[in-house]
């Protein structure tokens, strides 16, 4: 049994491709219980980062600094009544946060996390996850008509309106940067994600700044039209709360709700994991060209070549993020109020900076610190591009429709055009 | 990678194809239509994707299911349901019907039977990897000229359907 994992830990091919059902279904769930813990973590994050900017404490009452709100948050949802409207479609209502959710969690299949973290790899990668991530606005378009109220259905009419415009852009960017995975000695260009990393690899630069500024103006355009496509402020106007009450959403209650709020944080995640593999170098850790004797990014774990000084230093980082968590946790716990009914609170968090510590250690061993590395340097990137949109939506002020539509159509997409077109003509070039 | 299960994916999309297509024409409401027809697309890039063609099951997802669909839906959601439900659904033209679907059974008939002999036994099998530049040294490369035209055409259409919708340009 253990030599089994082993031997399988210490392969070169994403289990898809060994044709590995069990390992395949063994990433599934981890990625599922991985998405669900982050889309957990963001809620929190994400009410606390708002209320920081809005010089608010955010929620203090359950567990230490709210710590525990997400978890209440979740029962409150699954204990809430689940409404259905009278003269709702109730088949099409029922099927349309199914939808939502299904569209964003598969997209997870191709991503790679590292090397050999994905549950496979396709050939099609980057058509498969646009493709799939598109199908979500069905399922918003689907719960607008089936709730048979006003207020759902401009919501959906704007949703499409806004994600279809919004994905054409969105197109045009990710076609420069697959342009680029061209351009390397081999000169064929590839779709699939972990192929999209290994060009970036072996370029010796992270797409973003190829071409300077070429792809930095393709994020730029990618990253614009993320948040249109994922819904979020300041393009929130399908939910626009001061107008349509909560837009496609209204009519929808308990835990049916709860799965449209996890399907769009998870498409959030998708969204911005696109981005970190395209142009940010997907598992690479930061500055890849700083390296030990070898020129190409080695297999950590095989330690075909010896690790420099820089390399060390880098794979070090994990665990010292780690212990920095728990130094935050373990000032925490000293600083706890001393009555007597926070006692609970403070043993808590106490555990919870010897569990992060204890992690960091774990983090220490050579082979666990060999091995992490790339999925951590894939979740800190992603990590990035979550809090912008929390502060996207702390900053910035919501977009009037017309206004949307202007920066779609006149702006982003002439953007993306041009830049496909310049990365086009400097590659030939070049 | 070996294909898994093979036949089991095959019938079972089929299956679903057939079901939700029949589902097409027989559900009153539109709504319940197109959705029936997104089932439809979506099990068609399942059994491209099984023909060793990823590339055609990717665009089928994304331009079909992804995109015509959305604004098939964006239509008929404002389309009044209960007068829709009230029309007649079908036209009544019998002997056309009978007629078109006797010629449709004759040929599946005649495939059935002669088969064997006009297809080749084995096709030539893709290589998976390989599909999606194939298709680009095709489209790019062979068949340059009528590709080009192709996209012309749209362009007069996109550019033609703006003429008409706009009263002052």
């Amino acid at each position: 049994m253990l030599d089994y994992v082993t031997g399988y830990l210490s392969s070169n091919v994403t289990p898809g491709q060994a044709g590995n059902w069990v390992w395949a279904l063994i990433y599934i769930l981890l990625i599922f219980l991985g998405i669900s813990l982050a889309v957990m973590g963001m809620v929190w994050l994400e009410r606390k980062i708002l209320a920081h900017m809005q010089i608010r404490l955010g929620p203090m009452r359950v567990g230490p600094h709210g710590l525990l709100q997400p978890i209440a948050d979740s029962l409150k949802l699954l204990l809430k009544e689940d409404i259905i409207p009278e003269n709702a479609d109730k088949v099409v209502f029922w099927l349309a946060p199914l939808m939502v959710v299904i569209a964003a969690f598969t997209v997870f299949i191709v991503i790679p996390f590292g090397p050999t973290h994905a549950v496979t790899d396709m050939n099609i990668g980057i058509l498969f996850m646009l493709g799939v991530s598109s199908l979500g606005v069905l399922g918003i378009i689907m719960a607008g008509w089936a709730s048979n109220s006003h207020y759902p259905l401009m919501g959906s009419l704007r949703s499409s309106a806004q994600m279809v415009s919004y994905e054409i852009a969105m197109g045009l960017a990710v076609v420069s940067a697959v342009l680029m995975t061209s351009f390397n000695a081999g000169g064929s260009g590839t779709l699939s994600m972990i192929g999209i990393v290994q060009a970036q690899a072996a370029q010796h630069t992270w797409f973003a700044f190829k071409f300077f500024p070429l792809g930095l103006v393709a994020l730029f355009v990618f990253a614009v039209a993320m948040v249109a496509e994922t819904n979020r402020a300041p393009f929130d106007l399908p939910e626009a709360e001061s107008e349509l009450v909560a837009g496609f959403h209204t009519e929808y209650s308990g835990f049916r709700w709860s799965l449209f709020f996890l399907a769009e944080y998870t498409a959030m995640l998708a969204v911005s994991s696109i981005a970190v593999t395209l142009w940010l170098g997907g598992w690479m850790r930061p500055f890849p060209s700083w390296h030990g004797p070898a020129i190409t990014i080695p297999n950590f774990w095989e330690h075909a070549a010896p690790l420099g000084a820089v390399d060390f230093a880098f794979s070090l980082v994990p665990a010292v993020c780690f212990f920095v968590l728990a130094a935050f946790a373990f000032i925490g716990t000293l600083r706890m109020p001393k009555h007597p009914l926070m006692k609970i609170q403070k043993g808590g968090l106490g555990a919870l900076a010897l569990v992060l510590a204890g992690i960091g250690l774990v983090l220490l061993i050579p082979p666990v610190r060999d091995r992490i590395q790339d999925i951590f340097w894939f979740v800190a990137k992603v990590a990035v591009f979550m809090y912008l949109y929390i502060w996207y939506r702390g900053t910035f002020p919501r977009y009037r429709f017309d206004q949307l539509m202007k920066l779609g159509w006149k702006v982003m997409l002439p953007m993306g055009l041009g830049v496909l077109i310049a990365t086009a003509v400097v590659g030939v070039l070049v | 990678m070996n294909p898994v299960a093979t036949p089991f994916f095959f019938y079972f999309l089929s299956a679903m194809a057939l079901i939700s297509g029949v589902l097409v024409i027989t559900r009153k409401n539109p709504v319940h239509s197109a959705i029936a027809l997104i089932f439809t697309l979506l099990s068609l890039a399942g059994l491209y994707l099984m023909l060793y063609a990823p590339f055609v099951a990717g665009v089928q997802i994304i331009l079909y299911a992804g995109g015509i669909m959305v604004l098939f839906l964006f239509v008929i959601m404002l389309v009044s349901v209960s007068r829709v439900e009230r029309e007649s659904q079908f036209n009544k033209q019998w002997l056309v019907g009978i007629a078109a679907t006797a010629a449709l059974g004759v040929l599946f008939i005649l495939v059935y039977a002669k088969g064997k002999s006009v297809f080749p036994e084995r096709t030539v099998q893709l290589p998976e990897q390989l599909n999606t530049q194939q298709v680009a040294v095709w489209l790019y490369g062979t068949y340059m000229l009528p590709f080009e035209i192709a996209s012309l055409l749209l362009l007069v259409a996109i550019v033609g359907a703006v003429v008409m919708a706009k009263k002052r340009i």
